[in-house]
């Protein structure tokens, strides 16, 4: 081989390792795009919902309320008559199964939707109104097209009968898209169209504010002590290995520390997001501590020493100097330990939070699901309107950490100060 | 009752805060002397003596209340003739007495029931009365004590520091105290499991069951049934499910992420690398319960359509979409850590290497990848660790059954899926089966802590040597 084929090929194999450190990038970041392309695609039809305009003939026989009944009269009536005999009229129907055919095209939840109405309208009484009654998950998802037509009619969950109907709806322009509501501030369901995060928006709210309220202080504390005041001996040592290692423990070890020591020995209450909160805030400490420490580090020594050199105390020169110069780093530290703690699923999983709520919590004592957990519980269930609310809920999980990520990227960019 | 006292505690401290700063000018103005610290000093001083005393107390007060009020009254209905054989019996009976208390109780109250419930109320009455004429004196004693402080002129500064401090360092002992919470946690259910199973068949059964020990007592196992037991809890399937996803998750993220660590280190403008590092580290951000939701929807019948379409039989919880996907989530860790690692490998060794005429790659791979190589298997194993510790994808992706296998198309469960099944739910304690959780839990926790310790050992190694 001459000298010059020799340099050719070690070119040839510069240019392929340059590619294969391209193509290794290329590859991650491809990842990224099918994973958020997939999750979008699946879960935007989810903000949407499909109603069905229907005559509801508000009958005084059949309703049992007088007029002029109290609020809590109506709430008490029965709506199921008016309910079934106004929905029965949508469509012509034959016998007692294609009775129940139809009735299943809408929502479980119509009977409410209707008594809602008339309670809002309380004049309505012996009237035909059009309303817009929620459809059933089934025809949700035909609606939308996730769900296909062409399979034999045994195989579908959609009889040949309900197509009719559905298709004869749509050319009569009474099916439409609205905007979901139920999906912001309904509580878990087993029925799809029912089922809404408002339960776990609160429950992780409540959660992570409790871990904000223990762990951010603590990890300040925590750091200027470490960083600031610590003597170099043995303990000091020995809380720094705790620290790390417990930066490193697999977050599944805390949901059994939390298990053992929080709910068995403590009693505490299961399942809701004050245990959640403290669970999470042990998890986030180190990792709040870890940043902390390191921004407080990085104030060079000639701002201590200045404020000591003109008589602070070494408490007045931290907390007066060092400690409002190492914020920014600080805050953002917080800010993306918090975002950690609020996808994290394990350890909520074994403090039973996947417990089936459907209340909203008022409180941080309420039993509550939380959004990382309300994505897995619903993974689980099969039907098919829960692929689309499971991936809409990790899209808006996603925007949180999203928002707190640019949040911690804004303040340390714009506040904090470079020293060299 | 307790949220009330801390709003008054808090309160009536603040309050404090300026009687202590006015009262220690005026009294320096009095008494014509100068203060040896700046009048606010002595209101912080007055805040901290007031609270703090008070507040511990309190903490202190609430964890022993209910445990000293139980044994007490328990002790009641055992004199009244209650009949309790074990814990679990006193327990049940205790709650009764609360619900009779608390009237939520809805079965027929006898007069026991009726006697200890009115003894209940009795004693948390007096508890928390008592609980409050005692914070009462010790607020009074330690403002008193404090005033007395601050008439004698004390150094007010350096005594709040003092107490900072403490509470500084209290806050630092989080941490230890986390650990031990850890640790004693997870040994007092694991000595409980293997006072009952031999820690050999555990660590060397190859049979995972545990479902076989539903409801069975731990206290009240026999030897013909320990011998159906025995091997319902052999951890060597868990373990080598864990380690067989771990290294396909390696397979995938070692070469990717070294890969893309070089290229960002050595060959990447500043522009490329302002773009990719972020979207790559997006990937570490990312839930993993997402990373499940992926691999379990998509990528798992995925994968099973490709094999059917090649005459394979695909499992869709296999071990190969778990372990892709966990393998992705893990790129970021391993790229980012190699990519300071090589970046902190000093120029003069590249500029020696280019000298003698090699080429970029040459010099990567004969010099800079050499020398940085504690640093990059110091990466690699903090990358095993996160990996055999990771739960929601193995929990959605991977299966539930403990198969020996190393087919990668067929499922395999870990030791992390395993803690989630035997503990999702309601759980009977004193089961082995509960138990169980705990032993992997504390086998985990080891086995993580193994590979930190040797990882940052590795990585602190290197740094020394060049910087």
């Amino acid at each position: 081989m001459t000298k010059e084929q020799r340099l050719i090929k070690r070119h040839r194999a510069e240019k392929r390792f340059k590619f294969y450190g391209l193509f290794s990038i290329f590859l991650a970041l491809l990842f990224v795009l099918i994973l958020v392309n997939n999750i979008f695609s699946k879960g935007s039809s989810a903000f949407m919902k499909t109603v069905i305009k229907t005559e509801i003939f508000y009958d005084q026989e059949l309703m049992e309320v007088e007029n002029g009944a109290s609020r809590e009269d109506i709430l008490d009536a029965d709506f199921f008559d008016v309910t079934i005999e106004s929905l029965l009229k949508v469509y012509p129907t034959n016998g007692l199964e294609e009775e129940k055919q139809l009735i299943n095209l809408f929502s479980t939840d119509a009977e409410i939707e209707i008594k809602l109405n008339f309670l809002e309208n309380n004049n309505i009484a012996g009237q035909k109104i059009i309303l817009e009654i929620t459809a059933s998950d089934d025809i949700d998802q035909l609606h939308k097209g996730n769900y296909p037509r062409d399979l034999p009619e045994e195989r579908r969950r959609i009889s040949d009968f309900q197509l009719k109907i559905f298709d004869k709806l749509v050319d009569e322009g009474k099916i439409e898209k609205n905007f979901n509501n139920y999906y912001f501030n309904k509580g878990d369901s087993r029925d799809p169209e029912l089922a809404g995060i408002g339960g776990a928006l609160i429950g992780s709210f409540y959660s992570i504010l409790i871990c904000l309220l223990l762990s951010f202080p603590i990890a300040v504390l925590a750091s200027i002590y470490l960083e600031e005041f610590a003597p170099k001996n043995k303990i000091t040592d020995f809380i720094e290995i705790n620290i790390n290692n417990l930066a490193a423990v697999p977050s599944i070890v805390y949901g059994l520390l939390a298990l053992q020591i929080l709910l068995s020995t403590l009693h505490m209450p299961r399942s809701t997001p004050l245990v959640a909160g403290i669970t999470l805030a042990l998890m986030t400490l180190p990792r709040i501590i870890i940043p902390c420490r390191a921004s407080l580090k990085a104030v060079p020594p000639s701002i201590r020493e200045g404020a000591l050199a003109v008589g602070a105390s070494k408490f007045q020169s931290v907390f007066h100097h060092v400690v409002p110069l190492a914020l920014p780093g600080t805050l953002s530290g917080t800010i993306i330990g918090l975002a950690q703690a609020l996808g994290e699923t394990a350890p909520l999983i074994l403090i039973g939070m996947v417990a089936f709520v459907v209340d909203i919590p008022t409180s941080p004592v309420d039993p509550s699901a939380s959004l990382p957990v309300q994505v897995y519980l619903w993974s689980e269930s099969a039907e098919r309107g829960f692929v689309e609310k499971t991936s809409a809920t990790i899209m808006i999980l996603l925007s949180f950490l999203i928002v707190m990520n640019f949040l911690a990227v804004y303040l340390r960019q714009k506040f904090e100060k470079r020293w060299n | 009752m307790n949220l009330a006292l801390i709003f008054l505690i808090t309160i009536f401290s603040f309050s404090l805060f300026f009687y202590g700063r006015s009262k220690s000018k005026s009294l320096s103005i009095e008494n014509n002397y100068k203060l040896k610290a700046l009048p606010k000093f002595y209101g912080y001083y007055l805040v901290l003596w007031c609270s703090l005393p008070s507040l511990v107390f309190l903490l202190v007060w609430t964890l022993f209340e209910p445990t000293i009020i139980k044994s007490i009254i328990l002790k009641i209905a055992a004199d009244q003739g209650a009949i309790m054989q074990d814990q679990n019996a006193a327990n049940l009976i205790y709650e009764k007495i609360k619900a009779v208390y608390l009237g939520t109780y809805f079965g027929d109250i006898d007069s026991l029931l009726k006697e200890s419930a009115l003894s209940y109320a009795k004693f948390k009455n007096i508890f928390t009365n008592s609980k409050i004429v005692l914070i009462f004196l010790i607020v009074i004693s330690s403002i008193i004590y404090a005033l007395k402080k601050i008439k004698s002129n004390n150094k007010a500064r350096d005594d709040v520091e003092i107490i900072l401090k403490g509470l500084l360092f209290v806050s630092s002992l989080i941490a230890i105290l986390t650990t031990l919470g850890i640790i004693f946690s997870l040994l007092f259910e694991s000595i409980k499991f293997f006072s009952v199973i031999n820690i050999f068949d555990y660590l060397f059964g190859t049979n995972w069951s545990p479902q076989r020990a539903f409801v069975r007592d731990a206290s009240s196992i026999t030897a013909a049934e320990y011998e159906d037991l025995k091997d319902a809890f052999g951890f060597v399937p868990l373990i080598a499910g864990t380690a067989f996803i771990a290294l396909i998750a390696m397979l995938v993220a070692v070469p990717v992420g070294l890969f893309s660590g070089i290229y960002m280190a050595e060959y990447a403008t500043k522009k490329i690398r302002r773009v990719s590092k972020p979207i790559i580290e997006i990937l570490a951000g990312i839930p993993t319960v997402v990373y499940g939701f992926f691999a379990a929807l998509t990528v798992g019948p995925f994968f099973r359509e490709l094999g059917e379409n090649f005459g394979l039989t695909v499992s869709s919880e296999s071990a190969l979409a778990a372990g892709l996907i966990m393998g992705i989530m893990i790129i970021p860790y391993i790229s980012s850590l190699s990519d300071d690692v090589i970046n902190s490998v000093p120029q003069s060794l590249r500029d020696g290497s280019y000298a003698i005429g090699a080429t970029k790659s040459e010099t990567i791979k004969k010099v800079v990848i050499p020398a940085a190589l504690p640093g990059i298997i110091g990466s690699v194993l903090l990358a095993v660790s996160r990996a055999i510790g990771e739960t929601m994808i193995v929990v959605m992706a991977a299966g539930l059954a403990a198969n020996l296998t190393i087919n990668p198309l067929d499922s395999t469960t870990t030791i992390t899926t395993q803690i989630v099944m035997i503990l999702i739910g309601d759980q009977e304690f004193d089961s082995p089966k509960t138990q169980s959780a705990f032993a992997l839990g504390l086998t985990l926790f080891i086995a993580t802590l193994i590979l930190n310790y040797i990882a940052l050992r590795v990585v602190k190694k290197y740094r020394e040597k060049y910087d």
